[in-house]
């Protein structure tokens, strides 16, 4: 489960969360939608720690992120995450890619950890380019590339942001059908998003952010169906 | 114009030019060495917040970039040696040139460390790998990347400072040995022009194996 409780964060002077309280239980899929500079990427990014925070707390199964006697290196295996500029490390190769951190983080021999990677990368449809470098993909396969990177670990939680933000309109399906398999499959997800029949289609709850807060939050058919707040509203005629 | 040009002297003492050549590609590529590794910590030092890691990390830079080179092996080997410190002429050389070395490295380093996105270290970071993990596996081959034509610079600028060495007493490398032979046999036109034809070959033969090497380590 992971526990956010009154969660603030600043830039300097600018007040990015101002009191983000959210709790994910296992299993679910929660989707966080709202304009940009609402927050919500920067949730994501203080929920496994990237990010410090100036007040609140968020509990991972009961481990504060943000405490000092939490070893966010061990924390971070837990949680998988995808970035909207994917993040391929370009001087590896697509299998060297997934098998870095197996190798140098779970201390998996090289051939277990390419066994996983392999397992992995089949599974979101790259088995034929495990010697390719990133260079040579197109930016949907390197998305997926490193979906497989953070799957690999095998993560209790999958956190995305704005994963088909960057890509190209007609390689933004295969990136969204790699994400439904998962969610059928049963992963835990955040997912930052603007693709709203989306997020409509897995989410099992979606949490619309507006200035640093959570301003309405509801099962996927109550936020897109019926909001109650007008604001909401609004959003959603907007895009 | 009554000189008259003997190379047979010089011919005949081909052997211990080349010797002298290897000394000389041993001290520059020892320089070149330590003085990446060292170049590596003054960019992450001058990279940092803390500003006991910035400071002398900021005045080995500065010096090693702003004074005259000949003056960093004489402070090694005289200012070292009033202190009762007393150094090789060998060791002046090889620390001189590495201080140097570092210095002007460090500098093309922390631009090739700003050329890695710091995404990059926030994917390696959100897999779990250590903040010397990241560096190790993900940035520094990148950052190395970017600046190796400039370490290929900085190897030729090695190969030829260490001709230095001949000022604190060094007569082994190439500069060292052509001024042994010089002072005996007065022919020198004829050793400084083969030697300076020997630096030639050595930087060459560098710039073109770097070139190989960049090809079969850079396929991406």
């Amino acid at each position: 489960m992971i526990a956010i409780e009154n969660v603030h964060k600043q830039f300097g002077p600018l007040h990015v969360l101002k009191g983000v309280d959210l709790t994910v239980q296992k299993g679910e899929v929660l989707s966080m939608i709202g304009g940009s500079g609402s927050g919500k990427s920067t949730m994501l990014m203080c929920i496994n720690g990237l990010e410090g925070i100036q007040q609140g707390r968020i509990t991972i199964d009961g481990l504060e992120v943000h405490s000092k006697a939490t070893d966010l290196n061990k924390l971070r295996r837990r949680i998988g995450i995808v970035f909207q500029q994917w993040n391929a490390f370009p001087h590896l190769t697509v299998l060297e890619n997934v098998t870095l951190a197996l190798r140098k983080v779970l201390g998996k021999s090289k051939d277990e950890a390419e066994m996983i990677a392999i397992e992995q990368l089949s599974h979101v449809g790259l088995k034929e380019k495990l010697a390719v470098f990133p260079s040579r993909l197109s930016g949907g396969q390197q998305q997926r590339m490193a979906i497989a990177r953070a799957l690999a670990m095998s993560p209790d939680y999958m956190l995305f942001d704005e994963v088909t933000s960057a890509l190209d309109p007609q390689l933004v399906g295969e990136v969204l059908d790699t994400m439904r398999m998962l969610s059928k499959e049963g992963m835990t997800m955040i997912v930052v998003t603007h693709e709203m029949r989306f997020a409509r289609e897995v989410s099992d709850r979606v949490a619309f952010f507006r200035e640093g807060r959570i301003h309405e939050i509801g099962s996927s058919e109550q936020i897109f169906d019926n909001p109650e707040k007008p604001e909401t509203a609004a959003f959603l005629k907007s895009i | 114009m009554d000189y008259q040009f003997q190379w047979r002297p010089v011919l005949r003492s081909l052997p211990d030019l080349l010797w002298g050549s290897l000394e000389t590609v041993e001290i520059a590529g020892l320089a070149m060495l330590f003085g990446t590794v060292l170049a590596i910590f003054l960019a992450l030092g001058k990279r940092s917040t803390k500003k006991y890691l910035i400071w002398p990390a900021d005045a080995w830079i500065e010096t090693a970039r702003n004074t005259p080179a000949l003056f960093q092996i004489y402070m090694l080997y005289f200012g070292l040696g009033s202190l009762g410190l007393q150094v090789s002429s060998y060791a002046a050389l090889l620390f001189g040139i590495t201080f140097n070395n570092a210095g002007y490295l460090a500098e093309t380093f922390r631009g090739g460390f700003a050329a890695v996105p710091e995404t990059q270290t926030r994917a390696a970071r959100s897999l779990g790998l250590g903040a010397a993990q990241t560096i190790w596996y993900v940035v520094l081959p990148q950052m190395l990347r970017a600046v190796f034509h400039a370490m290929t610079n900085q190897m030729v600028w090695s190969i030829l400072m260490s001709s230095l060495g001949v000022v604190v007493g060094l007569n082994t490398d190439l500069t060292g040995v052509t001024q042994k032979l010089n002072v005996v046999t007065y022919r020198t036109f004829e050793y400084f022009f083969v030697a300076a034809a020997l630096y030639y070959l050595i930087s060459k033969a560098f710039t073109l194996s770097a070139r190989i090497v960049a090809w079969r380590l850079f396929r991406y």
